[in-house]
């Protein structure tokens, strides 16, 4: 039987704030266990909770990233929860009146179509501390520095129908996530979380199969790996002739597979309803239009300005905007060089080489926009040739002098002399008889052997079109 | 000196007649005396009291004539006391120091006041008759075999037994007024959100309200001038000037006009409580009221709908008693499971478990519907009750509670405990300011009337509870027991 498979996501961010969602304490990653908790957060008897204004803004900014539909009244509830980490014993979260509603996205899938997967909903919520189970001699630690800092959760709708569309869907979120530098996105460290919805049906069918949850994903490679797994292990379970049960399970990213949790923890009434310590938190148009004017230019839109305003193709404008940082990169080597097509070349290709190499992000790139801009003007300035060029960014990397500098001390600088230039054609004139002959016979191809003789003469040095200009006198 | 109002305190020490160490040390000599027999107070901070009032006569010395500058007070054990144990009456709490002060408790030191200690309540505030204090009940001043009412009992008969000048206390469904009622004193509840939550340990969010026990209206007024006010630290605080409440106390009565509601002149109410609620409905007709029946027609369904809401939300507040950051914890626990059930097991007491369970239930899945949901509808059925009446009349009044006090230990049925709120909860519900003034005995126990005005409408409540105690002088009624200095 032909299978199709439905993933939903709920990919829980870590909003970059000052403070906490609910309290004035600090949420900065890896600071010392419970540097960062103050009374609230300790939740001392009498204390109480109130809104982060940055935290709420960041949500509505999200939401008009995703054209989402922003509530002007939404309310916070309790979901009630016993656990060491979870101070209150319970966690405020948004159940019925999420402050963003219905939104989408587009994904590229990999045979160069898009897709619309939607967004059905984004909620505020806090999280909550770190249990920690080594060191402490049969007892747990508690830190409760990641206990209040604000989350956003966001739940997809099952739209996605294979492991690679579920990532290409996380990506293009993550990418939008930092393009609105909301959060950091980083999965290594939570900052983003992915939870996996995954169910299987008989190709055709419309009602949906038993899904299970699954979690404990920390990377864009495990998300794949993980749902490819359940997927097959959902299949198993159908051919054995079983059902499968809608559970939670836990991705264990060594053995690669997906194990059932207890189920005593996923058995669990969490008892909603509304908080009253807060008020529910309404917000006007003019807030919503305020915060509209801060956003920057999405993802989609700077694709298709790259294409339409730099002449690249899909694919480079794609690989280029999908970071806003390497997008911010590109438009200035753009504009310091005049050559967007060079510096989308160079960008997607040896550099890009280099980052993936050292595992880098491009803001540490040890070729800063400038830099690079400089080689490809002495490109275009016949300085160097493209050849050269590659060489002297490999120099680059090391040398932070610069470009003309490193050109220079290499004495790599392209010999443009038309008497040097001369006397080399003439040399490689004298030595290849045989081919001369073909040429003048009318074998046109031969041209760029003799030129490469040239080239490999000049030790690369010498301009390739002169050369070719010579040639071509002299042998007419 | 130690009988008199705050107004006539604050007149004495402005005058030199007295100095605020003097005067502390007389309610500290009467604590030590009649604590053991009354059970007011779970701490008595001698030394720090003493040293406040020292640096309330300096500053008197340089001229500050502020209203409540050392003016000896008790603070209800539910508001977090920087450095002092607050137990809110339970053994979780037992040991529990907050490290920071309440909001009214920091604006009341602000304000210059003594704080003589921190007193007895039912546990986490849940009760009608300080029964369920983990330290004991409090006793009532008037006759010690009976409850003072609560949950804010400790602070209803320390003012009572002249053990201090004047308490803060909480109100949930009736818990300042009707132990004012019981132990013959006035107990002020401003509308909900008038005064910070903050610091003031939660048992029903959405209706706890902080106010005063004093022995007069004035004395409310002076203390809600102090406690009043948004608080950016309790998102439910109201941005809403705070007016002087003493500026409009002797405001003429002429043409007021006063709602009875039928409902609670009913089945259940004594017939000498209604004949003192009576008598004082006369006083007001010859200061120029005007007296109108009035119909709450839902007012029936407030103690069901309170015993809903007020359990849910407890249910969730109280959660954070886990023995796992403060608070008790038990004895070797085997495992996290373990010391969740043992720790709150035995830190909670009977009545507190009762009500999370309660709680839970309302709020379980398949349930929270027909409970929960349900009575938050009700309630807003209640509210509008209210506001139909507010279109007719000025103020509500009635009786503060069916009957005088009751015996320790004679309501042993928790249904019949609930019934004790039966004309307070509704205000709480509604989120209305509320009064209880004595205006009578029967059978040698005072009688509290309450007076509910509309939202915000705190300044007229407290002048029409002002200006019945201008006409009568039930409020100096004292119990004989302890009626004199020592």
């Amino acid at each position: 039987m032909e299978w199709e498979t439905v993933i939903g996501l709920e990919v829980h961010v870590q909003l970059s704030t000052k403070s906490k969602l609910f309290s004035g304490t600090a949420s900065q990653f890896g600071a010392e266990p419970n540097t960062q908790a103050n009374i609230y957060d300790l939740a001392l008897p009498g204390v109480l909770p109130v809104l982060n204004e940055e935290a709420l803004k960041h949500a509505v900014k999200f939401g008009l990233a995703i054209n989402a539909s922003i509530s002007k009244t939404s309310v916070f509830d309790r979901k009630n929860y016993f656990y060491p980490d979870l101070p209150k014993g319970y966690q405020i979260s948004q159940l019925d009146f999420p402050t963003v509603g219905k939104g989408s996205l587009m994904i590229n899938l990999e045979d160069g179509s898009e897709k619309v997967i939607g967004v059905t909903r984004a909620h505020m919520e806090e999280d909550a501390g770190k249990s920690l189970h080594e060191d402490f001699h049969g007892m747990s630690g508690i830190d409760l520095n990641r206990a209040g800092t604000p989350l956003l959760e966001i739940v997809s709708e099952p739209d996605l129908r294979n492991a690679k569309e579920a990532v290409a869907y996380l990506k293009k979120l993550h990418s939008i996530i930092l393009y609105l530098d909301i959060s950091d996105a980083i999965m290594a460290q939570g900052s983003m979380r992915c939870d996996a919805n995954v169910s299987i049906r008989p190709k055709g069918e419309i009602e949906l199969g038993t899904r299970t949850e699954i979690k404990n994903i920390n990377s864009f490679r495990f998300v794949e790996k993980a749902i490819n797994y359940e997927v097959q292990r959902q299949q198993e379970v159908i051919q054995d002739g079983s059902r499968v049960v809608q559970e939670t399970r836990l991705y264990d990213a060594e053995l690669n597979e997906t194990r059932s949790m207890r189920s005593k923890e996923v058995a669990n009434d969490y008892r909603y309803f509304p908080e009253p310590d807060l008020l529910p938190i309404v917000i006007d148009q003019a807030f919503i239009d305020s915060i509209r004017e801060t956003l920057p230019e999405l993802p989609d839109a700077k694709k298709a300005r790259f294409v339409k305003e730099f002449g690249l193709n899909d694919y480079d404008a794609s690989v280029i905007t999908n970071n806003r940082d390497m997008a911010e990169y590109f438009e200035s080597v753009t504009r310091d060089s005049g050559d967007a097509k060079l510096a989308a070349n160079w960008i997607t290709g040896d550099l890009q080489a280099l980052l993936n190499k050292n595992n880098w992000e491009i803001t540490e790139s040890p070729i800063q926009a400038y830099r690079l801009a400089q080689l490809i003007a002495r490109i275009k300035d016949n300085t160097i040739s493209g050849k050269i060029a590659k060489r002297i960014f490999e120099g680059m990397i090391e040398d932070s002098s610069s470009v003309d500098d490193i050109i220079e001390e290499a004495g790599l600088k392209q010999v443009t002399d038309s008497g040097e230039i001369e006397k080399l054609v003439d040399e490689v004139i004298d030595n290849n008889p045989d081919q001369v002959q073909q040429f003048r016979e009318g074998k046109q191809q031969v041209l760029s052997y003799l030129v490469g003789q040239a080239m490999k003469l000049s030790r690369g040095k010498a301009n390739p079109n002169q050369v070719n200009q010579f040639l071509r006198d002299k042998l007419k | 000196m130690i009988e008199k109002t705050v107004a006539e305190i604050t007149a004495a020490l402005n005058a030199g007649d007295i100095s605020s160490v003097e005067l502390t040390q007389a309610y500290l000599d009467r604590i030590i005396r009649f604590n053991d027999d009354l059970n007011a107070f779970i701490t008595v901070c001698t030394d720090s009291a003493l040293s406040q009032a020292k640096k309330a006569d300096e500053k008197r010395a340089k001229g500050d004539t502020s209203p409540l500058l050392g003016i000896p007070l008790a603070h209800k054990d539910i508001f977090c006391t920087n450095g002092v144990t607050t137990s809110c009456g339970s053994r979780m709490l037992q040991n529990f120091v907050a490290p920071y002060d309440a909001t009214i408790v920091e604006k009341l030191y602000q304000a210059g006041v003594v704080m003589l200690g921190k007193t007895n309540m039912d546990e986490f505030a849940m009760g009608s008759s300080n029964e369920t204090s983990y330290f004991g009940p409090a006793k009532n001043p008037w006759d010690t075999a009976r409850v003072p009412g609560g949950s804010s009992g400790g602070s209803a008969v320390a003012v009572a037994a002249d053990l201090c000048a004047v308490a803060t206390g909480t109100d949930t469904g009736g818990s300042i007024r009707q132990p004012a009622a019981f132990c013959g004193i006035t107990g002020f509840k401003p509308s909900y959100g008038r005064v910070s939550r903050w610091g003031m340990i939660a048992f029903a969010s959405s209706l706890d309200q902080a106010g005063s026990l004093s022995k007069t209206a004035e004395d409310a007024a002076l203390m809600t001038n102090v406690m009043a006010g948004l608080d950016r630290k309790d998102s439910t605080s109201i941005d809403k000037p705070v007016e002087d409440y003493t500026a409009s106390l002797s405001n003429s009565l002429d043409g007021l006009k006063i709602g009875i509601p039928k409902q609670h002149f009913a089945e259940g109410l004594s017939s000498e409580v209604e004949q003192a609620i009576r008598e004082a409905l006369v006083e007001y007709e010859n200061l120029g009221a005007i007296i109108k029946e009035i119909d709450l027609p839902n007012n029936h369904l407030s103690v069901s709908v309170y015993y809903v809401i007020a359990p849910a939300e407890a249910s969730a507040n109280l959660s954070r008693y886990d023995g796992v950051r403060y608070g008790y914890r038990c004895e070797d626990p085997a495992d996290l499971e373990d010391m969740y059930k043992r720790t709150r097991s035995e830190g909670f007491g009977e009545e507190v478990k009762r009500r999370i369970m309660v709680g839970t239930y309302a709020l379980s899945a398949g349930f929270y519907d027909a409970y929960y949901r349900k009575a938050q509808k009700i309630r807003r059925l209640i509210k509008n009750d209210f506001v139909d009446a507010f279109k007719e009349v000025d103020v509500i009044i009635g009786p503060t509670s069916p009957h005088t006090a009751f015996e320790i230990g004679s309501k042993t049925d928790p249904v019949t405990m609930y019934l004790e709120d039966i004309y307070t909860i509704a205000v709480n519900l509604a989120g209305l300011p509320g009064i209880s003034i004595p205006v009578g005995t029967a059978e040698g126990l005072p009688v509290g009337m309450h007076i509910v005005g509309n939202d915000f409408a705190e300044a007229k409540v407290l002048n029409v509870a002002h200006l019945f105690q201008q006409q009568t002088d039930w409020h100096r009624f004292k119990p004989t027991a302890f009626e004199k200095e020592s």
